[in-house]
C-alpha cells in the first residue's frame, strides 16, 4: 500500500505542476505541455515494454515515431488523382515486382541450402532488382512529382479519417520491427542499440527524400482534424453560450455593451483553442489508460511472468523451453507498434508532417530519458517519466532564464556574459536532461517509481 | 612452519554461504601439493582464497612467515605467488613474446635474461615467440600461461587445473613441464582432476570434501590408501 | 588524353574527397574503438565530445588570433590543437572521475554505462552550445588552397581540374603521424602492451600486476588526444556546427564497428571504407563516362547510383550488413 501512495502522491504532484503553469502561464500552454506529456507517455510505454519487459534496447524510436506520422499522411490526405493517373501504374508495377523479389528470394532461402553461391545468388537478385525497380520506377516518380509541386508533387493518401492511421501507424511500426527484429535482435545489447540507431537513420532518410510518397522535407500541413476546428467553433452559438456561462462573473464587472461583447470575444478565441485542446486530450487519455490497462494486464499475466524470466536468465528461460527468439520479437514488435500510434497521435494534433523535424535527440534519446527516469520495468513509472521529463524539457527555458537572472543579477543588463547566458537559455534543457540522467542512474538507478517486485 | 601456507581458512564468494570450512593447506619450496575433491569441495575455492580472490572470515594466509590475509591479489603477486588461471588463462590477442612480457609486467630489471630462461624451460614457445596465442594449440597455450606466470620469478606457483581439456598426451608432457618447474626451487600448488597422474608427480596432497580437510599425505599415502582409491580414484 | 583526364576527374571528386573525410572518421573510430575495447562500453557521447575539444581548439584560435599570433600558410588552429588537447584531457579525466568511474568499480553492465554516456552526452551538447552557440563556424585561415583547379589545368593543359586544399593535405598528414605513432605506442611500447594486454583479458591483467587506473587514464588522455585533433581536422574542412558533429557519430560507429570493435587498425580502414564507399556509390559518373566512352554510347542520365541524400544511408546500410554477416568486422586481426 505505501508502494500505491508513492504512486498517487508522483501523479499528484505532476498534476499540480501543470496546473500551476495553468494559472501562472496559460491554460494553453499548460493543455498543450499535457497533451505532449500524453503522447510521450505512449512513446515511453512502447519503449519500456522493450526494454522494462525484456531487456531490449530499442535506439530506433524515431524511425518507428515518423512512420507513425507517415501513416497519418496516408490515411488522411485526400487522393490525388492527377498524379496516381500519371504515375501511379508505374509505382504500382514496382511494388509488383518488390513483391515479386521478396518471393523470389525467400523461395530461395528454402528451397537450397545454405552456401556461398546461395548468398551472391541472393545479393545479385537484389541488386539486380533494385536497378530494375529504379528504371521502372522513375518515370513515373518523375511525372508523380512534377503534378502541382507547390501543393501536392505526392501520391496523397486515401481520405479517411485520421483516426484509422493511429491503428495503421502502429501496423507499419510493426512491420518495420518485424524486419530489424528478425535481421538484429541476436546481436549483443551495445550492437543492437547502435544497429536500431542507424536504420532508424535510414528511415528518416527515405522518408524525407522519397517526395513521391511522403512530400519530404515539402512537409504535408493541413492534415485532417479529428477535433473541431476553433475557427468553427467561435461561430457556433452553443461554444459561445459555454463561454458566457463560464466567465459570466468577470463579464458582469463590465457594463459597457460593446466592450463586454469585446472580451466575450477575447474569450472566445482564448476558450476555443483551449476546447480543441481539451478535445485533443480526452482522445490522447482514452489511448493511454486502454495501452495502461492491456499492459498492466500483460506485465502480471502468465506471459508477463515468462517474459521477466526471459529478461532475468536468458538461458535458463531458454533450457525450460521458452522460445526466446520468437518471444523477443513479439515484444520488439508490439513495443514498436505501441511507438507508431504515438507518432500518428503527434501528427494528428500538429496536423502537420515534417520530415525534417525528426531528430534522434527529441525522438529516441529523450524518450530514453524518460524511460530510465520514470522507472523501467513499471508502466506508472514510465508514463511518469515521460510527464516528468516533458514538463522539464518544455520549462527547463523559463526556469533557465529564472536561473540566470538570478545568479547575474549583479551584472549590468548589457554585460556580454548575461547577454551571451540568456541567449543560451533554450539550450539549459540538454543541461538539465542530462544532469537528471545522471543524477537519477548514480542516485536512483530504478527511476522514481522502481519496478515492483510482489511476492504472492 | 612450511613456507607458503593457508590456516583454518572459512570463507565464501561475496556475500554467500561458506564454501570452505576451516580448510588449511600448505606447501614447501621445491614440493608439488596437489588438492583433490569431488566436484563443488572447494577446491578452487581454497586456491582462490590464498590468492585473496575472496574474503576470508576467518584464518590466515602466511608466506615466508609473514602474514598476507590483508593484502588484494595483485599484492599478494609483487610477494611472488604466482597464479595460471583455469580458464582464459592467455591474452589470446597478442603474441606469446608480449604474453611474457605482460607477465613480467612487475619486474622492473632487464626481463629478457628470464624470457630466455622460460625459452629454455619451453622450447615450443621460442619457435612460436611472434605467433598470437589464439593460434596456437591448447597444450602449446597452457605452456604460454606457465611461461607468463613464471616470469616474475615467483617463489609459488598455483595451477587451477593445468590439464583441463587437453589430450592425455598432452597432459603428461604438461605434467613433465610443471616437474621441471618445480626444479627451480618453485612452491606449486594445483588443483587438479585427473587425481591419478596428480599424485604420481606431487610430493604431497590434500582431500578436500564439502570445503574441510578430508585426507592428506605423500603422493604414494594418498594413491595406496583404499578410502580415497574406492571414493576419488575410480577404485 | 581523355583518359587522364577521366583519373583526374576521379582523383578530384572521389579520391582526395574520401580520403581526407576517412581520416577524419579514421580518428573517430579509433576513439570509439578504445573505449570499447578498454572502458567496456560504446560511448554515444562521441559526437559530443569531438565537438567539445573543437569548441576548445577554437577559442584557442580566436584568442592566438586575438594576439596577433599565426603560422603563416598554415591555419592558427593547428597551434591552438596541443592546448586544446590538455584542456580536452582534463574534461575528459573529470567526466571520468565525476561519472564513468563509479559504474566501473561497481562492475556495471556495459549497457548501463552506454546509458550513462547519454547523460554525459546530454550534457556536453549544453556546455557547447551554450559557450560557443549551435550555428555554423568556420576557423580556417592561411593559404586554402595547394593547387588549384585553375593553375593545374593551366599546368597539365588538361580539361579536368584538380583542386586540393591545404585543409585536405593537413587532415592527411597529421592523421597518418598521429596514427603512426599510436600504433607504435600500442605495439611497442609497455604501456601500451599494458593496455593491450588489459582490453584482451582483464582478469589476467590484473593478476599480472597491471594498474588498471592507471590504463584508465591514458585511455581517457589518448582519446582525448584523438577526439581534439579528429574533430578539429573535420572543422578545418568543412565548418564546425555542433549539430553536424553529433551526426557524425554515426558513421563513426558505423566504421568501428566494420573495422572490427576493438579492433584499432581495423577502426582506422574501417573509416576508409565507410568514407570510400559514401563517395563513391552518389558520385554522378555521367562525365567520367563522357571521357572513357566513346561519343555514341555516351549516357544520358547522371549515372549515379543513389542520390546524395542517401549519403549517411550508405555507410548505415553497410553497417547492418557487416552486423549481420560478420559482427567481428571485415577486418581480421590483432585485438587492440
Amino acid at each position: 500500500m505505501r508502494k500505491n501512495l508513492n504512486v498517487i502522491a508522483a501523479y499528484c504532484i505532476m498534476m499540480g505542476l501543470i496546473i500551476l503553469v495553468g494559472i501562472f502561464q496559460s491554460w494553453n500552454i499548460a493543455l498543450s505541455i499535457f497533451n505532449l506529456c500524453l503522447i510521450s507517455a505512449v512513446m515511453t510505454m512502447g519503449a519500456n515494454i522493450q526494454w522494462g519487459y525484456a531487456g531490449l534496447i530499442n535506439f530506433g524510436i524515431m524511425g518507428y515515431t515518423a512512420l507513425g506520422g507517415l501513416a497519418a499522411v496516408l490515411i488522411s490526405v485526400d487522393p490525388v488523382q492527377e498524379a496516381w493517373s500519371k504515375g501511379g501504374f508505374d509505382i504500382l508495377m514496382s511494388l509488383f515486382l518488390i513483391i515479386i523479389m521478396v518471393f523470389v528470394v525467400r523461395y530461395i532461402l528454402k528451397k537450397y541450402k545454405k552456401s556461398k553461391i546461395r548468398t551472391y545468388s541472393i545479393a545479385s537478385i537484389i541488386i539486380l532488382g533494385i536497378i530494375i525497380i529504379r528504371f521502372t520506377a522513375e518515370p513515373g516518380i518523375e511525372a508523380i512529382e512534377a503534378v502541382n509541386p507547390a501543393k501536392t508533387g505526392f501520391l496523397g493518401g486515401l481520405g479517411l479519417p485520421i483516426i484509422f492511421s493511429w491503428i495503421v501507424g502502429a501496423l507499419f511500426a510493426g512491420v518495420l520491427a518485424f524486419i530489424i527484429g528478425k535481421v538484429a535482435l541476436g546481436l549483443r545489447a551495445d550492437y543492437l542499440a547502435i544497429a536500431t540507431l542507424l536504420i532508424s537513420e535510414i528511415v528518416i532518410a527515405i522518408i524525407k527524400h522519397e517526395d513521391w510518397l511522403t512530400r519530404g522535407v515539402k512537409n504535408v500541413i493541413g492534415l485532417k482534424r479529428p477535433a473541431p476546428y476553433e475557427v468553427n467553433l467561435q461561430q457556433t452559438d452553443w461554444f459561445i453560450n459555454l463561454v458566457e456561462k463560464f466567465n459570466l462573473s468577470k463579464l458582469n464587472l463590465i457594463s459597457d455593451l460593446s466592450e463586454r461583447q469585446a472580451a466575450l470575444n477575447q474569450f472566445v478565441i482564448e476558450g476555443s483553442s483551449v476546447f480543441v485542446k481539451l478535445c485533443y486530450s480526452g482522445l490522447f487519455l482514452v489511448i493511454v489508460i486502454t495501452l495502461l490497462i492491456l499492459t498492466q494486464k500483460a506485465l502480471y499475466s502468465p506471459w508477463g511472468r515468462m517474459m521477466r524470466a526471459i529478461r532475468d536468465n536468458e538461458e535458463a528461460a531458454n533450457a525450460m523451453g521458452k522460445n526466446v527468439v520468437k518471444q523477443h520479437l513479439l515484444i520488439f514488435v508490439l513495443g514498436s507498434a505501441i511507438v507508431g500510434i504515438a507518432g500518428a497521435m503527434l501528427v494528428t494534433q500538429d496536423g502537420l508532417f515534417t520530415p525534417g523535424s525528426y531528430r534522434p535527440m527529441r525522438y529516441t534519446f529523450l524518450i530514453w530519458v524518460m524511460v530510465i527516469v520514470g522507472g523501467s520495468g513499471n508502466n506508472f513509472g514510465a508514463i511518469l517519466g515521460g510527464f516528468v521529463v516533458w514538463f522539464l524539457w518544455i520549462e527547463a527555458a523559463p526556469i533557465g532564464l529564472y536561473l540566470v537572472n538570478l545568479t547575474t543579477a549583479g551584472l549590468d543588463n548589457s554585460h556580454f556574459l548575461k547577454v551571451h547566458l540568456i541567449e543560451s537559455v533554450p539550450y539549459f534543457r540538454f543541461l538539465m536532461m542530462g544532469i537528471g540522467l545522471l543524477l537519477i542512474m548514480r542516485y536512483r538507478p530504478k527511476g522514481i517509481l522502481p519496478e515492483k517486485i510482489e511476492i504472492k | 612452519m612450511a613456507f607458503f601456507e593457508g590456516n583454518n581458512m572459512t570463507g565464501g564468494y561475496g556475500k554467500g554461504p561458506d564454501i570452505i570450512n576451516s580448510c588449511s593447506v600448505n606447501v614447501e619450496r621445491g614440493e608439488i601439493v596437489s588438492i583433490l575433491g569431488p566436484n563443488g569441495a572447494g577446491k578452487s575455492t581454497a586456491m582462490k582464497a590464498m590468492l585473496g580472490l575472496l574474503n576470508l572470515k576467518s584464518g590466515s594466509v602466511i608466506i615466508d612467515g609473514k602474514n598476507i590475509s590483508h593484502l588484494s591479489p595483485q599484492d599478494r603477486v609483487k610477494e611472488g605467488i604466482s597464479f595460471v588461471p583455469q580458464n582464459k588463462n592467455v591474452f589470446a590477442g597478442m603474441t606469446v613474446k608480449e604474453n611474457l612480457e605482460m607477465g613480467a609486467f612487475l619486474v622492473d630489471n632487464d626481463f629478457k635474461i628470464i624470457i630466455e630462461e622460460i625459452y629454455n624451460l619451453f622450447p615450443v614457445l621460442k619457435e612460436k615467440k611472434d605467433q598470437l596465442v589464439g593460434e596456437l594449440s591448447g597444450g602449446q597455450r597452457q605452456q604460454v600461461a606457465l611461461g607468463r606466470a613464471l616470469m616474475i620469478k615467483p617463489s609459488v606457483l598455483m595451477l587451477d587445473e593445468p590439464t583441463a581439456g587437453v589430450s592425455p598426451i598432452v597432459m603428461d608432457e604438461l605434467f613433465d613441464h610443471i616437474v621441471k618447474v618445480k626444479k627451480t626451487n618453485v612452491a606449486i600448488l594445483m588443483v587438479e582432476q585427473n587425481a591419478k597422474q596428480a599424485l604420481n608427480i606431487s610430493d604431497r596432497g590434500y582431500v578436500l570434501v564439502t570445503g574441510e580437510n578430508r585426507y592428506s599425505g605423500t603422493g604414494k599415502e594418498l594413491l595406496n590408501d583404499p578410502r580415497v582409491r574406492s571414493s576419488f580414484l575410480g577404485g | 588524353m581523355d583518359f587522364v583526364n577521366a583519373i583526374i576527374l576521379l582523383l578530384n571528386y572521389i579520391f582526395v574527397p574520401a580520403l581526407a573525410y576517412g581520416s577524419q572518421l579514421a580518428l573517430g573510430a579509433i576513439f570509439v574503438t578504445l573505449i570499447y575495447g578498454i572502458l567496456r562500453f560504446a560511448n554515444f557521447a562521441t559526437g559530443d565530445m569531438m565537438s567539445f575539444g573543437t569548441m576548445v581548439t577554437i577559442l584557442f584560435t580566436w584568442y592566438f588570433q586575438s594576439l596577433g599570433i599565426s603560422l603563416g600558410f598554415l591555419p592558427t588552429a593547428l597551434l591552438a590543437i596541443p592546448f586544446a588537447i590538455i584542456f580536452m584531457a582534463s574534461y575528459m579525466l573529470l567526466i571520468d572521475k565525476f561519472v564513468f568511474k563509479y559504474y566501473r568499480v561497481n562492475k556495471s553492465p556495459p549497457v548501463q554505462l552506454a546509458m550513462v554516456s547519454i547523460g554525459v552526452m546530454f550534457v556536453t551538447q549544453a556546455v557547447v552550445r551554450i559557450i560557443i552557440g549551435p550555428s555554423d563556424r568556420r576557423f580556417f585561415d592561411g593559404e586554402k588552397f595547394l593547387i588549384k583547379a585553375g593553375e593545374f589545368k593551366e599546368m597539365t593543359g588538361l580539361n579536368e581540374g584538380l583542386a586540393i586544399k591545404s585543409t585536405q593535405v593537413i587532415t592527411i598528414i597529421v592523421t597518418m603521424i598521429l596514427v603512426s605513432v599510436l600504433f607504435w605506442f600500442l605495439n611497442k611500447t609497455r604501456t601500451g602492451k599494458s593496455m593491450r594486454a588489459y582490453s584482451d583479458n582483464e582478469d589476467l591483467a590484473l593478476l599480472s600486476g597491471i594498474d588498471p587506473k592507471k590504463i584508465v587514464m591514458i585511455t581517457w588522455i589518448i582519446a582525448g588526444i584523438l577526439a581534439t585533433i579528429g574533430g578539429a581536422l573535420y572543422g578545418l574542412d568543412k565548418s564546425f556546427k555542433p549539430f553536424t558533429y553529433f551526426n557524425n557519430m554515426l558513421p563513426i560507429f558505423a566504421a568501428a564497428i566494420v573495422g572490427g570493435i576493438g579492433n584499432p587498425f581495423g577502426a582506422f580502414l574501417g573509416g576508409y571504407v565507410i568514407a570510400f564507399s559514401e563517395i563513391l556509390l552518389t558520385y554522378a559518373y555521367k562525365k567520367f563516362f563522357m571521357y572513357v566512352l566513346p561519343e555514341s554510347m555516351e549516357p544520358e542520365g547522371l549515372v549515379q547510383l543513389l542520390s546524395t541524400d542517401y549519403k549517411f544511408a550508405v555507410s548505415f546500410s553497410i553497417l547492418v550488413i557487416v552486423l549481420l554477416y560478420r559482427p567481428s568486422g571485415i577486418f581480421k586481426g590483432k585485438i587492440l
